[in-house]
């Protein structure tokens, strides 16, 4: 298999250097552009098949450049922020991007988010049964199993469980979660998602007040992570 | 006598208005002067030589006040732009001396590790080598942590803070926030009270976050190691702390019935009793206080909390300190329904 191809677009050299250096010693292909115009340029001419993409670019707004990106790249984005700004990130994720990090990130959390966007999509439907560790999902038997003992899950609790753990490694945003979960008028009524996540994580997590699986994106929303 | 009480009107225009309203006065209370009092009365004209003297006279007078009292006015206007500057001047000072020294340590043990990577990887052991990219790792975190501290000060000075508002599991937030600091509570004796079916609370999670982090960092940096640390979360019907009668906000809290109270309660030295009220002040640092921090974890967490209309309140118990957060707040009591 070819080593995957990421496209770097950030105007800070030392950020392009740091991430090329990081990327190259793990076994990605990578290639850099300095400004929007330049990196909308190389992703046209010879798609990769990941862009990591900065917010703050000199010569066009970072929005505006991942819409125009997304109007045809259907593969993985990740954004960069430098303010934990959550507003833009949530308008970023609504708009296509598929993970963020925010600078300063650290380099494990990196690789982490680009090999779980990188994952093929199609063959983790594939799986029915998603196994992490004590905890077991199973997709087609609509059953969860912790320590080899069946956990009893309400209809909406599995549904939510099963839709974070389909995404697993994927930020999911609130509003996300409440409209596929609870249905387009349920957006704003963030305190159902609050309270489901607490039972959950009562009945899936070893340790509910230190989870492992359910984790919290503050001000954004939730990520599935299966195992450390 | 009517000349006097012309003279008085006179001089308290002049500490009221400007200079030209003032001479106008001065003008038109000759004129009135001469019009009502002066015989022939109410004419301009004055026939004798004397109450001619006695009209400039009057005038001359009124002028000279006039223009004393202003003069006296921009004096003292003066004097307090220079107080004024002199104290920016000062707390520009403070926040340098804070400020470079906080963060310029990271920085130096950034640059000299680097130099030392760079310029003598032979005679470097191992060891060392990665001693010296740890240091990097822990000096970089600290210079974030104080750009982050200085990004939400200037937040909270640019009246920017607008608290975005959703529901929040307050369980969640405090173990949040006790598993980032990990390693910084790991010898202490933690002990995290939470009311049971404490509701959801509308706030801003990100600030209330922080707001937590900087008084549970704050603890462990500044009470002795192996200590009683708590953190108390619990739900208040009725304040415990009453504002101050003419502070305008009380009528508009009143209407609110419902108070997240958190408590942060330590068993360090406490705090100075004079120095009590001063900890919340911009870049204020204890006397005597062991070097580090830029004296802005406090009054960022007073700014936060304010934002939302709460209030913290500092009070030193037997054998510590104790911090205590009042927010007024909606509730929700979803959490404690029967799903589905």
């Amino acid at each position: 298999m070819n080593n995957p191809e990421v496209l770097i677009i950030d105007d800070e050299s030392q950020i392009r250097r740091l991430l090329e250096i990081t990327m190259e010693s793990n076994d990605y292909a990578v290639v850099s552009a300095p400004s929007a115009k330049e990196g909308l340029r190389i992703a046209a001419s010879h798609p990769p098949d990941l862009v990591i993409l900065d917010l703050g670019l000199p010569d066009e707004n970072g929005h505006r450049v991942l819409e125009k990106l997304r109007e045809w790249y259907t593969r993985p984005i990740i954004i960069l922020s430098v303010q934990s700004n959550e507003e833009d990130i949530v308008r970023a994720l609504d708009n296509g991007a598929n993970d963020y990090l925010i600078k300063p990130f650290r380099t494990g959390e990196l690789l982490a988010r680009i090999r779980s966007v990188l994952r093929n999509p199609t063959s983790s439907n594939g799986h029915a049964v998603i196994d992490c560790n004590e905890l077991q999902i199973d997709l087609a038997g609509r059953t969860v199993k912790k320590n080899d003992e069946l956990v009893k899950l309400t209809s909406t609790e599995y549904s939510l469980l099963a839709l974070l753990a389909q995404h697993e490694g994927k930020v999911l945003t609130h509003q996300y979660l409440l409209r596929e979960v609870w249905g387009p008028g349920f957006i704003n009524q963030s305190q159902y998602l609050r309270v489901f996540i607490a039972q959950l994580r009562k009945k899936i997590e070893i340790d509910p007040n230190r989870p492992a699986h359910i984790l919290t994106e503050s001000g954004v929303g939730y990520r599935f992570v299966a195992r450390e | 006598m009517p000349a006097f009480v012309l003279l008085l009107a006179v001089s308290l225009i002049a500490v009221i208005f400007d200079i030209i309203p003032v001479l106008l006065a001065a003008l038109l209370s000759a004129l009135t002067w001469d019009f009502f009092f002066i015989p022939p009365r109410f004419t301009f004209r004055v026939t004798s030589a004397e109450d001619a003297l006695l009209l400039l006279m009057y005038f001359v007078i009124a002028l000279i006040n006039s223009i004393l009292t202003h003069r006296i006015r921009r004096f003292e206007k003066l004097a307090r732009q220079k107080e004024e500057k002199a104290n920016t001047i000062k707390l520009y000072n403070t926040l340098l001396n804070s400020l470079s020294h906080e963060l310029k340590t990271p920085l130096a043990t950034i640059v000299g590790a680097a130099d030392n990577l760079l310029n003598e990887p032979r005679r470097l052991s191992d060891v060392n080598k990665r001693n010296l990219v740890v240091e990097i790792s822990m000096a970089s975190l600290r210079l974030n942590r104080q750009v982050e501290n200085l990004l939400s000060m200037s937040r909270l000075e640019s009246g920017f803070i607008q608290p975005k508002k959703d529901w929040c599991d307050i369980n969640e937030m405090i173990y949040a926030v006790v598993n980032r600091l990990e390693a910084n509570l790991k010898n202490y004796d933690l002990k995290i009270m939470i009311e049971e079916n404490l509701p959801l609370y509308k706030l801003d999670y990100g600030l209330i976050e922080q707001v937590l982090y900087n008084l549970v960092y704050n603890a462990t940096i500044y009470t002795p190691e192996f200590s009683e640390l708590y953190i108390i979360a619990k739900n208040n019907s009725n304040r415990i702390y009453q504002l101050d009668p003419d502070d305008t906000m009380q009528s508009r809290i009143a209407r609110e019935n419902d108070y997240l109270t958190l408590i942060i309660e330590d068993r360090g030295p406490g705090f100075p009793e004079d120095e009590l009220e001063k900890v919340f002040d911009k870049f204020y640092r204890l006397k005597n206080s062991k070097t580090g921090g830029t004296g802005l974890g406090l009054s960022i967490v007073k700014g936060f909390v304010e934002a939302h209309r709460g209030i913290v309140i500092l009070e030193n118990v037997p054998h510590g300190a104790r911090f205590t957060i009042e927010i007024p707040t909606e509730v929700s009591y979803i959490k404690n329904l029967k799903n589905e």
